[in-house]
């Protein structure tokens, strides 16, 4: 790079700087959230509230926490989260596992019809009647079965079980293990880091999950945290939300939903640490696949 | 590339041999591994009812619906439905939404990822890239309910900082969420922002794969960046385009129902109506079952089609293709 001409010069200055702002656009909407949560009602009417609190106050937050429905739909999203994940793995280990083996006679066909479902999804209609039919509307469990396995996750983990040398499930096999102990207790525990990518993917998709509960949730109370933040953010008025035990000029509106905001996007920020470690890998291994 | 990650593919499995020895001889086999089976059943019996079982539940598109009696007593009416959906005042209209916002689509957020996975390839400084990286994969994960609630924010005419931005240069405040000549740009611009720098992941994995010796030979042989960049660069990227393009295409109608129904409103809905979100109001807002089915089978078949002409052109131009 010593006899970098002067036009590299000009294109690696142009693009640390493009990269920058881009950067920047990226990262300022945050901010601006944080700022106008921490702000008073007067200050983001007047539009003074850019990147940092104007009239510092918490407010909004008291506001958010005194409201019971937003706690509700917050404890919802957890629970989703844990149970779906949780049922998540167990569905897609249990169908990657066998899958992934040679001594599964059809696996090809049976991975083909998989793929298809990739391709052509089913309409909205069909799946709302085969739901009802289940007596799954408005219940929760309408948030976390029909979606317990996603086909790129399913291939992300099979990819992995099949790298897993077949020596070490044959010597279990041998020492008298079953097939499920195989799983349980050989293959999954090699398998760590792919069952924390798959489990990272899922846990995201579950707690950001709206679409679902739009279609078949009724039941306010049953609300996730997505549905809840909608709700909120359409409203110019918070006394339609039926929360009385904060009094709310129309001008904080907007300072609710922000913090609302923060506290939906809390949790991903929390993992996002450890989304990172992972999602390269996983995002690699299964766009390989399909 | 499934032979790579498959070493044991079907051509080294027993399977071909214990054919060859008889239906018994193959069935003793299976009995042999019977947990295996026993243990995939939970998943498979997943794919077929919610699955497959909706997939033949598309048949209601050519009957009258009626949930009390259900498909085998409702009747048939051909392609009535569809019909219906053709001559609906407002089809067309919903139609080209759809087909503007899948041409936005391709033109703006298919090539962003390309074009910035080549710039950050350029930056040497590995701290840099990696924070820059950091900040812009982060948005990728927020739900689209929280990026339409960000957006609103940016974008609100009295305080949102855009239109506070657009004052200082004298433009006056824009209801950009409430006019339809706006509503499009947004649904593009908030697509970008939340995952412009998730399409890079690939596009980087592929440009790290570039053997460097390539590079050496063209700069000995006097190429120059732009040079190289056109000459090994893309063209080593191009088998990955080719078949994200490919896959593109296939669901060219599904812009996606969440990203646009969260930016809708009553000011923006002429020029941000897709099928999506026309089949979500008019089967479960006004329960028209079987109406409101025939536009998704119809989505699905165009769908198809251009994912199959798309793939045959490719395989004459580039050799590339899905299958």
């Amino acid at each position: 790079m010593r006899h970098a001409s002067v036009s590299r010069k000009i294109f690696l200055i142009a693009n640390y700087l493009f990269l920058t702002l881009l950067g920047l656009t990226m990262f300022l909407p945050f901010m601006n959230v944080i700022a106008q949560s921490l702000s008073s009602g007067g200050a983001i009417d007047r539009g003074e509230v850019m990147f940092w609190p104007v009239e510092f106050t918490t407010h909004y937050y008291k506001y958010v926490f005194e409201d019971v429905s937003i706690w509700r739909a917050f404890a919802i999203s957890v629970y989703i989260t844990v149970v779906g994940t949780t049922i998540n793995l167990a569905a897609t280990s249990t169908l990657a596992y066998p899958l992934s083996r040679q001594e599964y006679v059809g696996r090809r066909l049976l991975l083909i019809l998989i793929l298809l479902t990739m391709i052509f999804s089913a309409p909205l209609i069909p799946q709302f009647i085969l739901m009802r039919e289940l007596h799954l509307t408005n219940t929760l469990w309408a948030l976390m079965l029909p979606t317990a396995i996603s086909a790129f996750n399913l291939f992300v983990l099979r990819s992995f079980f099949a790298q897993l040398p077949t020596e070490i499930i044959d010597a279990a096999r041998i020492d008298g293990c079953g097939e499920t102990r195989t799983l349980w207790s050989i293959v999954l525990p090699l398998s760590k880091p792919a069952l924390a990518t798959v489990g990272i993917f899922y846990s995201v998709t579950n707690w950001n999950k709206y679409m679902d509960a739009l279609y078949y949730i009724n039941d306010r109370s049953l609300y996730p945290l997505q549905v809840k933040l909608r709700e909120l953010l359409i409203t110019d008025d918070l006394a339609d939300t039926g929360n009385l035990a904060f009094e709310v000029t129309s001008q904080s509106v907007q300072g609710v939903q922000m913090a609302v905001i923060l506290v939906a996007t809390l949790p991903i920020i929390m993992l996002y640490p450890f989304l990172q470690r992972f999602f390269i890998s996983g995002m690699l291994i299964g766009s390989i696949k399909s | 590339m499934a032979s790579k990650l498959e070493p044991r593919g079907a051509g080294a499995a027993p399977s071909p041999r214990i054919r060859a020895g008889g239906g018994h001889v193959l069935l003793g086999y299976m009995w042999k591994y019977k947990a295996l089976y026993f243990i995939s059943l939970p998943g498979l019996f997943y794919f077929l009812l919610f699955k497959y079982v909706p997939l033949m539940g598309s048949v209601i598109a050519f009957q009258d619906f009626n949930l009390f009696t259900g498909i085998t007593g409702s009747k048939w009416v051909g392609l009535k439905h569809f019909e219906r959906m053709f001559s609906h005042y407002d089809f067309i209209n919903i139609l080209k939404n759809t087909l503007l916002l899948g041409i936005y689509d391709i033109l703006f957020a298919f090539t962003a990822p390309i074009i910035l996975a080549l710039l950050l390839n350029e930056v040497r400084l590995m701290l840099y890239k990696k924070i820059i990286q950091t900040i812009m994969y982060a948005p990728h994960f927020l739900s689209w309910v929280i990026v339409s609630g960000i957006f609103v924010g940016i974008l609100s005419p009295e305080s949102g900082v855009l239109n506070v931005v657009l004052g200082w240069f004298g433009i006056d405040p824009i209801y950009f969420l409430g006019d339809d000549s706006y509503i499009r740009s947004v649904l593009v611009g908030s697509g970008l922002w939340r995952d412009v720098g998730w399409g890079t992941i690939i596009y980087l994995a592929a440009l790290a794969g570039i053997n460097p010796d390539l590079y050496e030979a063209a700069e000995i042989d006097g190429a120059g960046r732009w040079k190289q960049t056109l000459s090994i660069t893309i063209p080593a990227l191009l088998p990955v385009i080719t078949i994200l393009f490919l896959l593109k295409i296939g669901d060219f109608l599904d812009y996606g129902f969440e990203r646009v129904f969260v930016f809708q409103n009553p000011l923006n809905i002429r020029n941000s109506e897709i099928l999506d979100t026309y089949i979500y109001k008019a089967g479960l807002k006004q329960l028209q079952f079987s109406y409101a089915t025939a536009i998704g089978v119809f989505k699905s078949v165009v769908g198809l089609f251009l994912l199959l002409i798309a793939n045959t052109l490719s395989k004459k131009a580039t050799g590339e293709s899905l299958y």
